[in-house]
């Protein structure tokens, strides 16, 4: 299967000489969703943005077999990242209008996308009106009102609560099933990137570099009985354990 | 409410204290027997204005002509600069010195050259308040149209948006506190530029602008009708900076911080 994209040998060098990122190889396939798990400066935002397009790598190259465009890309920053003079609907609406969609045509999709993140009612709502798990919905709607193939998650719920974030976990697992997304998510929890991901790409830092790939055995809709479970809690302990391998090979690389 | 009781003293109490003060300088000038050629008291004042209203009216409306025509010139002319500014690094820097200099030299020293190369005397006053109301539309706009929020700009990239597009949904809705902020310092200073170009020409043309009002009158020795025409500038600058704090609060009360009342 021809994975959605593939990066080989990518290496990003900033010019004040920090070396954010080395020789990282890495197929995305269809349907996947796979985290980005690492330390501070493991280069794990910067991967995310050299798919994203929003930074081109130094060394290597980021490849869509399929044409990045037919692919179509949604991305969530660590921020809600909102227009605050918008509101909800007009938030939503900001990838369409820069599409050239009308307002009417907008109409349903923006509905829809607001509908699957739980806000069907909050489209008249200023951000500043709006807790920050809600704001993150917005976000997210915003990122699913284009309706991208593969969507990019930059720590999206590191600045929420235990409560808040758990909650957003199982509706992004819903959303992923639902809408056949391919996800790329960046965190540096163990506990979220077990409970969500299929694959586990093990980051550590100085440079910037993949130390372990895991993929995850558990079934595709999880729920609360599996973030109770020994199989969660099993798994947990070995993506911590190469995520300690990391950071001790970091400690004697520094 | 005692919520209420609180908002109707802090609109009281600035009158209370007016009131108390116009009463003292009547009563001061009273008992003192101070001559109206030094001090005229204000009820004398008052008398003055409404004597004199006809002429000191017709010249208020000649010096909020130029008031008004050098705000419009500075939103179109520092607005227009900043957003020029914005589109790139390198006009900003080539033009925003000049720019600083225009500002920092005091107009009273410029308006007299101004007034020798502009033969037309409005246009010449209307060019002196222009150079001290448009600077801080344009620093203030400048800023607000370069604090846009990074990941907003690598969204616009994400979705491959346009040179106009990121201006138009990005850019200057950012702006917009900023340049209202600037408009509102920017009101006053356009009234204080007409006044200075009115004194400096006032001597050298028939002017019948307010500050010209006050020439006059100080060479005859009318105190009180000085006292008048600057009630009617003073009032004039307080409606002036009223006004745009309207228009500020219009354009954002529904989402900056600085026009939204917090709910306690």
């Amino acid at each position: 299967m021809t994975p959605l994209v593939r990066l080989r040998n990518v290496g990003k060098r900033f010019a004040n000489g920090t070396e954010a990122l080395r020789a990282m190889s890495l197929d995305i396939r269809e349907g996947g969703f796979v985290s980005l798990l690492g330390p501070s400066g493991c280069g794990k935002s910067t991967a995310l943005r050299l798919i994203a397009g929003l930074a081109e790598p130094s060394d290597g190259t980021v490849e869509w077999p399929g044409g990045r465009d037919g692919a179509g890309l949604g991305f969530v920053f660590q921020e809600p990242t909102l227009m605050p003079w918008r509101n909800v609907w007009g938030n939503v609406f900001l990838p369409l209008r820069l599409a050239g969609v009308s307002k009417a045509a907008a109409e349903p999709r923006i509905a829809a996308a607001l509908a699957s993140v739980g806000l069907g009612g909050f489209a008249k709502s200023y951000p500043r009106q709006l807790s920050g798990g809600m704001k993150m919905r917005v976000s997210i709607a915003r990122a699913l009102v284009m309706r991208p193939r593969l969507l990019l998650m930059d720590e999206p719920f590191a600045a929420l609560d235990e409560i808040t974030r758990a909650r957003l976990n199982d509706d992004l697992l819903r959303l992923h099933a639902a809408e056949k997304l391919t996800i790329v998510f960046v965190t540096h929890s163990v506990y979220e990137s077990v409970f969500l991901s299929s694959r586990i790409v093990v980051m550590a830092a100085r440079p910037g570099r993949v130390v372990a790939d895991i993929a995850i055995d558990a079934p595709a809709l999880r729920d609360e009985a599996f973030r109770t479970s020994e199989d969660y809690n099993r798994q947990c302990r070995i993506v911590s354990a190469a995520l300690r391998t990391a950071m001790g090979e970091q400690r004697h690389a520094g | 409410m005692p919520v209420d009781r609180a908002r109707v003293l802090r609109m009281l109490l600035p009158v209370l204290v007016g009131l108390a003060f116009l009463a003292g300088w009547e009563a001061f000038v009273r008992l003192n027997d101070i001559p109206v050629y030094v001090l005229p008291g204000p009820i004398r004042i008052a008398q003055r204005l409404v004597e004199d209203w006809g002429t000191l009216s017709d010249s208020l409306l000649v010096t909020l002509e130029v008031t008004f025509a050098a705000l419009l010139a500075a939103i179109i002319g520092g607005g227009g600069l900043a957003v020029l500014f914005a589109q790139s690094k390198w006009v900003e820097a080539s033009l925003f010195p000049y720019a600083v200099i225009l500002q920092v030299t005091p107009i009273v020293a410029i308006a007299p050259l101004i007034l020798i190369y502009v033969r037309n005397t409005e246009l010449a006053l209307l060019v002196c308040a222009w150079i001290v109301a448009f600077f801080p539309i344009l620093s203030n706009t400048t800023m607000g149209l370069n604090s846009t929020d990074p990941n907003l700009l690598d969204l616009m990239q994400l979705y491959r948006a346009r040179r106009w597009q990121v201006l138009w949904y990005l850019r200057l809705p950012q702006a917009m506190p900023y340049f209202l902020s600037g408009l509102r310092i920017a009101g006053g200073l356009s009234l204080i530029g007409a006044v200075v170009a009115e004194f400096t020409a006032g001597t050298a043309t028939a002017g019948t602008g307010l500050a010209y009002r006050i020439l006059e009158s100080s060479y005859r020795l009318d105190i009180p009708r000085m006292y008048a025409a600057l009630v009617l500038l003073s009032g004039s600058g307080v409606l002036i900076f009223a006004a745009l704090s309207g228009v500020s609060w219009i354009v954002l009360h529904r989402w900056h911080e600085s026009a939204v009342r917090r709910e306690r």
